[in-house]
């Protein structure tokens, strides 16, 4: 039985997501009232230049030729160019996503770490003062927008007490965790008031399912059964809770971004918006849309590897 | 106190409950789940536990088990385990359940579907269960586990150790967790409506099964069920349950062929018999909230006997032949049957 | 555990109920949340209803001779900011924006996604696959960066974020009424319907939505706070409101710079976001707690 799910179908799924993705894209740019070209020049307008852009995007040819224009420029990593920089977008755009990757992952390792050992302990003792305690802290962190809770970090941890730098991404592994952890935090904790909930309420009903008493009954300590059938089953609820959120996630790059003053694909999207950089700001949005697929499938490639049944609906 | 005259062939009181009450406290008030249950399970013996659903029988088992649900019980009363020492079960600490579970009593469920992880193989579950009490390599291991499937009747049981719950029918399934129960060698096995989930043909062998294997390692069962047939088919000793409480209890020949109380009276008029036409016998009305205890007898709104003093007097277990058969009826004697029970042909 | 072998059936009895009493007590605590919550609520509302009222200062006007007074100044209880611009009178205006998105975009894309996913999963089939396809389009983007990109192209106003907020956040509520449809559809009360002969439209908005609808409106707790936030964020990125619109966000970002001296200007509007999403979360606990313990 293939535990990974039915690979070639996903893959095929997958290549129609990205077509969606961008066609959704290319009409991004359409969505401008006005003149693309003036709008993507702005103060560098020249009607040379205007014919240039007109000619490159195809904008006085049918919008299918138009796609196909920009389809085939994907295919040769070609995302545009950006005016501001004055640098093709994909040159831009690539120079900017180090420091967002490691930050999504940094945060996503945080917000495991941080809401899984509490949401357990909050389903096996509810009521309990890690439940109860959680529950406050976590409610407020979720009313908290992202960019206050960063505000008050700097404030508290890098102003008053010096104990974490206050932007910029660091240099080497370990310069990254130190610079990234305070960015990395502010997103977990958005993040970990779902997992938290989520977890906790999968824990409280695995311990009511009956396969639990019929593995007490074996007469095996508590603690074995907690990890290997309690945990086990609960933590299924989760992935999906969490491969779903990752989608904030990543939003929440953008605000911490621009709060830490950290080079990443966030700050560049802000800026480019700023600046009328239509290009990259379509590329960005590409490549976020990308990364949330893989995402996607990762999470379904570790449900299916941690629970047999799926792809076990149709026929059952 | 209902010990002492055992079925032929059992042997010493293996397990005694002696005035258990369970009572759960919810939202909506307490519910006297179990109120004032005694019984005795000897040796090499099969005792089957009857009643409607909601009579307690499962809260029984479970609070013998020491399964429940911790936050909203509370207990009174003994349950004693004999051999070890006359231990009061109910105040067994984490890790005196943990050496009893297995080794000394176990107990399937109802359900077979959700009473196995469905996320880990079936051959898994049963290592852990072989492996709980026993220092065992892990080919010697293995060989346990499949011996066990085979032992249950399960074909090409190597392969099948391999495979998920949800690619077990409901019957292997059953099958299989009466090994996992039994892979210790307990010495009490206490099944909770183990063949209602399952159709009739499958019903058969898994109760063949039990009997056949009870007869083989001599431990003693606890069978509940709502069906009669069930019960009588294969237990020595029957106590019959209602509202909380044990209504009556003896031997299953003197049960099924002189029942003294009227709620037996009418579980057995309610099967249909061999050869039977016509309507079929069911007792109106339904039992009473466990919450609001009704005073006097709680069988008494929907006794054909009823009188007045029914509905004011609290009576116990009554003697009421041989055998420690016993009701809980002031009016035992005075009220027979319409006719004996035939019997049914459901083998 | 407990146990006592000595106990008297009675004092178990006695024991018992105290604890039962005891977990009505907890009921009550939760309807409590819900209230609690609403009458936050209802005050935020009718602070920034009346505004014009509560405060006689303008929240745009600048006033030269007395920028970043703290706190409890005559005339300025939660101060100025940098221009001299009373802080009260900002936030209330503010909340106006704030608390406009949370209603108005929140109900639009309540409906209209309630409204694609009831009728997606009622029809099924190829029309459901392909009304969902479109749902998991939105979805495969950043839900942020989608709304930045739309703004981006639009021109950053109020209005158009609005817009933004329309055009991406209907799909969730799509995505759990067309769940909760499916499942509904095989529904005992369903089929009755259907089969006394009711038309697709009655079945759909007076059997099964009435029994659907909590799910969704309670994720529109949810969806509120988090539009508040998404509205303070874009204001915060310089996106949303634009100056001088007092709007929490802006604030926020403007007074970023003034963090160390005059920490109100940051703090009083963070607080206000605060506030109103506490008072959503609460609405939201509770009506989940209610509605779950109705449907026991």
């Amino acid at each position: 039985m293939n535990r990974f799910g039915s690979l070639p179908r996903r893959l095929v799924h997958l290549v129609i997501v990205l077509f969606g993705i961008s066609l959704v894209t290319f009409f991004l740019l359409r969505l401008i009232p006005g003149d693309p070209a003036l709008a993507i020049l702005g103060s560098s307008y020249t009607h040379q230049r205007a014919v240039a852009i007109d000619n490159f995007l195809g904008l006085n040819r049918p919008i299918w030729t138009q796609y196909g224009l920009y389809m085939d420029r994907l295919f040769h990593g070609n995302m545009g160019f950006s005016f501001y920089y004055d640098e093709p977008a994909t040159t831009v755009i690539l120079q900017h996503v180090a420091p967002t990757l490691f930050l999504l992952v940094y945060a996503g390792a945080l917000a495991a770490l941080i809401s899984f050992p509490i949401g357990f302990i909050s389903g096996l003792r509810r009521g309990g003062v890690v439940d109860q305690a959680g529950r406050i802290f976590f409610t407020l962190s979720f009313a908290m927008p992202a960019f206050w809770l960063g505000i008050i970090f700097i404030l508290l941890f890098s102003v008053h007490i010096h104990a974490f730098p206050i932007s910029g991404f660091g240099s080497g592994f370990i310069g990254h965790l130190y610079y990234l952890f305070l960015p990395a935090l502010t997103i977990a904790l958005g993040f970990s008031t779902v997992l938290v909930r989520s977890l906790r309420a999968a824990t409280i009903s695995a311990l009511q399912a009956e396969f639990v008493d019929t593995a007490r009954m074996k007469g095996i300590p508590w603690r074995r059964v907690l990890w290997r059938h309690v945990f086990r089953i609960a933590i299924l609820a989760v992935v999906a809770v969490y491969g779903v959120n990752l989608a904030y996630l990543v939003g929440g790059t953008v605000l911490v971004e621009n709060v830490f003053s950290l080079p990443g694909l966030g700050t560049l999207l802000v800026d480019s918006v700023n600046q009328r950089d239509y290009p990259v700001v379509q590329g960005i949005t590409l490549l976020f849309a990308v990364i949330i697929v893989c995402i996607n499938l990762l999470t379904d490639m570790v449900q299916a590897a941690l629970d047999p049944r799926v792809g076990q609906e149709i026929g059952t | 106190m209902s010990g002492g005259q055992p079925a032929p062939g059992a042997g010493a009181p293996l397990l005694t409950v002696c005035d258990l009450r369970s009572y759960l406290a919810t939202g909506q008030g307490v519910v006297r789940a179990v109120d004032g249950v005694s019984l005795t399970v000897h040796e090499a013996e099969v005792l089957g536990i009857v009643g409607e659903s909601g009579c307690g029988k499962t809260v029984t088992c479970r609070t013998i088990m020491g399964l429940m649900p911790a936050r909203i019980l509370h207990t009174s009363g003994e349950v004693i385990y004999h051999p070890r020492g006359e231990q009061n079960l109910l105040d067994a600490s984490q890790a005196q359940w943990e050496s009893l579970r297995g080794a000394q009593l176990a107990m399937i469920f109802q359900d077979p579907m959700t009473a196995l992880n469905p996320v880990r193989t079936v051959g898994d579950q049963l290592l852990e269960a072989v492996n709980a009490h026993a220092k065992l390599s892990r080919p010697e291991a293995q060989a346990r586990a499949i011996g066990l499937l085979e032992r249950v009747g399960i074909p090409a049981p190597a392969r099948r150790m391999r495979d998920y719950p949800f690619q077990f029918s409901g019957g292997m399934l059953q099958r299989a967790l009466i090994a996992i129960a039994l892979a210790s060698s307990p010495r009490l096995l206490l099944a909770d409506e183990p063949t209602t989930s399952l159709d009739v043909i499958i019903q058969d062998q898994i109760l063949s099964l039990l009997l056949e294997l009870q007869q083989d390692t001599g431990m003693s069962m606890i069978l509940v069920s709502h069906d009669l047939a069930v019960i009588t088919e294969i237990c020595d000793r029957i106590v019959v349950m209602y509202a909380g409480q044990v209504v009556e209890e003896g031997a299953t020949s003197d049960i099924i062929t002189a029942p003294r109380h009227p709620y037996t009276q009418a579980l057995l008029d309610a099967l249909p018999q061999a050869g039977q036409r016509g309507q079929l016998h069911s007792i109106r009305g339904s039992p009473p909230s466990l919450i609001d205890v009704p005073d006097g007898c709680r069988f008494a709104p929907r006794c054909r006997h009823v009188t007045d003093e029914c509905r004011v007097w609290e009576t116990e277990l009554i003697a009421a032949g041989e055998r420690e058969h016993a009701a809980r009826c002031w009016r035992l004697h005075d009220i027979g049957r319409s006719q004996a029970w035939q019997g049914s042909d459901s083998a | 555990m407990s146990t006592a072998w000595a106990a008297s059936p009675s004092e178990l009895l006695m024991r018992a109920a105290s604890k039962a009493a005891g977990r009505r007590r907890s009921v009550t605590r939760r309807r409590l949340t819900l209230i609690v919550g609403l009458v936050l609520l209802g005050i935020a509302i009718l602070a920034v209803f009346l505004a014009p009222v509560l405060v006689s200062q303008s929240p745009t006007t600048i006033d030269p001779l007395h920028p970043l007074a703290p706190p409890l100044t005559p005339d300025h209880l939660l101060g100025t900011d940098q221009y001299g611009r009373d802080i009260l009178a900002r936030i209330l205006y503010g909340g106006r924006i704030d608390l406009a998105i949370a209603f108005g975009a929140t109900a639009v894309t309540l409906v209209g996604g309630t409204f694609y996913g009831l009728i997606a999963g009622y029809i099924g089939g190829r029309t459901d696959s392909v009304m969902m396809r479109v749902v998991d389009l939105v979805f495969a983007f950043p839900f942020l960066v989608l709304v930045i990109a739309i703004i981006a192209m639009l021109g950053p106003s109020i209005f158009n974020m609005f817009v933004a907020i329309w055009i991406t956040s209907w799909v969730a509520y799509a995505r759990i009424m067309r769940a909760q449809t499916v499942v509904a559809k095989k529904q005992q009360y369903v089929l009755a319907a259907r089969a006394l002969g009711y038309g697709r439209l009655r079945v759909m908005f007076r059997h099964i939505l009435p029994n659907t609808a909590s799910a969704v409106i309670i994720f529109s707790m949810v969806d509120a706070v988090g539009n508040i936030i998404l509205a303070a964020s874009l204001g915060f990125l310089g996106l949303g409101a634009q100056p001088p619109a007092p709007e929490w966000g802006t604030m926020i970002a403007d007074g970023q710079n003034y963090i160390l001296s005059s920490w109100w200007l940051v703090a009083m509007p963070g607080l206000a976001v605060l506030y109103i999403g506490i008072s959503f979360a609460l609405i939201g606990d509770g009506l989940a707690d209610l509605l779950r313990a109705g449907e026991q």
